[in-house]
C-alpha cells in the first residue's frame, strides 16, 4: 500500500497516544512524587524531583516505620508456594484429563468449568471457619500463617490452570509421548522428561499469572492474616497508608514499593503474560 | 483426539494425577461452598464462633435483604458498575484494537502498554488514585488549577465519588478485553480483506462488514467476563472508599459483604449476600449468553 498522510490517521495516532498518556503517567507521576517532601508534591505535583527536591525521606520513613522485607518476604513465600501447588496439581490434572477417557471425566470437568463460577466472596467464609477449627489461622506461627492463605489461594487459581493448560496438551500431538513410552517410561517420567520441557512456556504462563493474582490479592489476604508480623507486602502498605492520613509522600512510597516487583516481572516477562491471557480467556 | 494410545490404557495413574486436586478442590470450593448457602440460614455471630442453630424463620437473611436500605444501594452501585463495565471497558477496548489493527503496525507495543496495569495490584492502584484525586495537590487538582481553574474540586464527595469510584475500575481493565479483541481481529485472514479490498471496499466499510461481525463472539465472550468480573470488584473500592464513604452511597456487593462479616460480624447474613452474588453472576451470564447467541458468519 501506499503511504500517504491523512486526517483520520493521525487522528487514530492521537487516541493511541493519548490512551496510552493515561495508562504510563500516573504511574510516573506517583513514582516522581515519592521523591519529593510532603509540602512540594502539594504545590510541585508536576515538578521532577532533581536538585533541591529530591529527597530519600518517603522511603526512609517507610522502612523506619514498618518491617518491609519480613512483608516481602511473607508474600514471596506465600505466592511462590501457591504458583508451585497450582503448577503441580494442575498441570497434572490437566493432563489426566487431556490423555485419558474414563467414566466421570466428563463430569469432573464440568466441576472444573463450574468452579470458574465461584467468585472468592462464595467460599471464603465456611474456608476460614474450616481452618479456624483446625488451628491454622491466627497462630503465632509463621508457618501456619502462610499456609492459611496459601491453601485457599491454590484452590482459587487450580481451575484456571487446568483449563488453560488443558486446552494446550489437547493440541499436543501424542507422538512423542509415545515414543518415550516405547523406550519404557512410565507415564509420570513422559510427563516430567517429554510433556513438561515442550510445554514450558504454557507453564511459565500459568506461573506468572497465578504469582501475580496470589501477590495482588488483597481480599484473601485480609480475611486470613490478622497479625501484623505476617502481613504480606500489599496488606501491610494498605493498611499503613490507609493510616498515614495526609503523609502523602510516604503514600506514594508505599504504592512504588508495592509496584516496583511486579513491573520488573512485567518488562521481563510481558510476551509470556500476553499470550497465556488470550489462551486463557478465549478457551475459559 | 481420533486414536487413544495404549499408553493411557492402564487407569491407575489417575489417582496419582487427578485425585488429589478433586479431594483438594472438594475441601476448598465444593464444600464450603454447599457451606456456605447452609450458613446463610443460621445465626452465626463470629467467624470463629459455632452456629447457633437455624434463624427464625430459617430464611430470616432474605427477609433482612430485601428491607436493608444499605445492600439495596449495594445492588444499584454493582449494576450501575456492571452497566458501565460493559459499555466503557468493553466498547473502549473495542474502539482502541479496531484503531490499533487499522494502523497495522506497533500492535505488539501498544498491547504491552495497555495491558499494564493489569498485572497492578488494586490496592497500589487504589493508593495511586487517592493520591492523584486528593482534595489540596493531587494530580487532577493541580491540573485544573493550572488549567486556571479556580478552587478545587473534593472528588470524593457525594456528588463526585461515583465517578471517582468508577474511572480507575473501567481504566483498569480496558487493555484486558483490547487484549482479547485485538487478538480476534489478527486471526482474520488478510484474503478476506484483499478480495474485500477488490470489490472496492473502503477502510470503514472493512470495518463494518468484515472485522465487527467477525469480532462478535470474542465481544460476547469479553461480554460475559465483563458481567462476572463487575460483580468481583473489591479491591479498589475498598481501598479508595472503605466503609461505604462518604455516607454509606459507595456500598458494593463486594465490600457491603465484607463489612457484614468482619466489621459488624454478621457472619450468617455476610454468607446470603454472598450468596446474591453468585445467583446475580449466574443469571446475569445466562442473559448475556441468550441476549449475543453465537453467531456463524
Amino acid at each position: 500500500m501506499k503511504k500517504k498522510f491523512s486526517v483520520g490517521k493521525a487522528g487514530t495516532y492521537a487516541v493511541l497516544i493519548f490512551w496510552m498518556l493515561t495508562t504510563i503517567y500516573p504511574f510516573f507521576w506517583v513514582i516522581q512524587n515519592s521523591f519529593k517532601e510532603k509540602s512540594a508534591i502539594r504545590t510541585q505535583s508536576f515538578a521532577l524531583p532533581i536538585g533541591e527536591l529530591f529527597t530519600l525521606s518517603n522511603y526512609a520513613e517507610a522502612f523506619e516505620r514498618m518491617d518491609i522485607g519480613r512483608a516481602y518476604l511473607n508474600s514471596l513465600v506465600i505466592s511462590v508456594c501457591v504458583t508451585l501447588i497450582v503448577l503441580i496439581l494442575g498441570g497434572f490434572t490437566a493432563y489426566g484429563l487431556s490423555r485419558y477417557r474414563f467414566k466421570g471425566r466428563n463430569l469432573l470437568y464440568s466441576l472444573v468449568v463450574g468452579s470458574m463460577m465461584f467468585p472468592v466472596f462464595a467460599v471464603i467464609i465456611p474456608v476460614f471457619r474450616m481452618e479456624y477449627a483446625m488451628n491454622i489461622v491466627n497462630t503465632d506461627s509463621y508457618l501456619l500463617n502462610w499456609l492459611s492463605v496459601i491453601l485457599p489461594q491454590s484452590a482459587g487459581n487450580l481451575t484456571f490452570a487446568v483449563i488453560v493448560l488443558m486446552g494446550f496438551f489437547n493440541s499436543l500431538g501424542l507422538d512423542l509421548e509415545e515414543a518415550a513410552y516405547m523406550e519404557g517410561c512410565n507415564i509420570f517420567q513422559t510427563f516430567f522428561t517429554v510433556v513438561m520441557p515442550i510445554t514450558r512456556p504454557c507453564f511459565a504462563t500459568v506461573a506468572i499469572f497465578t504469582f501475580l493474582w496470589s501477590y495482588n490479592d488483597l481480599f484473601t489476604q485480609m480475611f486470613f492474616l490478622r497479625y501484623e508480623e505476617y502481613r504480606t507486602i500489599t496488606l501491610l502498605l494498605n493498611q499503613i497508608s490507609s493510616k498515614a492520613g495526609t503523609n502523602y509522600g510516604m503514600m506514594a512510597a508505599a504504592v512504588v514499593l508495592i509496584i516496583v516487583p511486579v513491573l520488573i516481572v512485567y518488562l521481563f516477562l510481558q510476551k509470556n503474560i500476553i499470550r497465556g491471557l488470550t489462551a486463557g480467556a478465549v478457551k475459559g | 483426539m481420533p486414536m487413544i494410545s495404549m499408553m493411557f490404557k492402564k487407569k491407575w495413574p489417575l489417582f496419582i494425577l487427578v485425585l488429589p486436586t478433586f479431594v483438594f478442590m472438594s475441601i476448598y470450593l465444593y464444600y464450603p461452598f454447599l457451606m456456605n448457602i447452609f450458613n446463610s440460614f443460621n445465626t452465626i455471630n463470629g467467624l470463629g464462633t459455632a452456629s447457633e442453630g437455624l434463624n427464625t424463620p430459617f430464611y430470616l437473611n432474605y427477609i433482612n435483604m430485601v428491607k436493608d436500605p444499605k445492600i439495596h444501594i449495594a445492588l444499584k452501585n454493582s449494576m450501575i458498575f456492571m452497566v458501565c463495565t460493559i459499555v466503557f471497558q468493553v466498547g473502549f477496548s473495542v474502539a482502541l484494537a479496531l484503531m490499533v489493527d487499522g494502523i497495522g503496525r506497533k500492535a505488539e507495543f501498544f498491547r504491552t502498554v495497555y495491558f499494564f496495569p493489569i498485572v497492578i495490584s488494586a490496592t497500589a492502584l487504589g493508593l495511586m488514585f487517592n493520591l492523584i484525586f486528593l482534595y489540596k495537590g493531587g494530580m487532577v487538582n493541580s491540573f485544573l488549577s493550572y488549567l486556571g481553574a479556580s478552587g478545587s474540586v473534593d472528588w470524593k464527595d457525594s456528588k463526585h465519588w461515583l465517578f471517582t469510584a468508577m474511572l480507575p475500575v473501567m481504566w483498569q481493565y480496558v487493555g484486558f478485553y483490547f487484549v482479547i479483541i485485538e487478538t480476534g481481529l489478527n486471526n482474520i485472514s488478510e484474503e478476506l480483506y484483499e478480495a474485500a479490498r477488490i470489490d472496492g471496499a473502503n477502510q470503514l466499510q472493512l470495518v463494518r462488514f468484515i472485522k465487527l461481525p467477525l469480532i462478535y463472539n470474542t465481544v460476547c465472550t469479553c461480554i460475559v467476563l465483563a458481567i462476572t468480573g463487575s460483580l468481583k470488584i473489591f479491591d479498589l473500592p475498598w481501598t479508595m472508599f472503605p466503609n461505604g464513604l462518604p455516607e454509606d452511597m459507595s456500598w458494593l456487593l463486594g465490600t457491603y459483604m465484607y463489612k457484614q462479616t468482619f466489621i459488624a460480624s454478621d457472619v450468617d447474613y455476610g454468607s446470603a449476600i454472598s450468596l446474591l452474588i453468585v445467583v446475580m453472576g449466574v443469571i446475569f451470564a445466562m442473559i448475556a449468553n441468550k441476549v449475543f447467541k453465537e453467531k456463524d458468519y
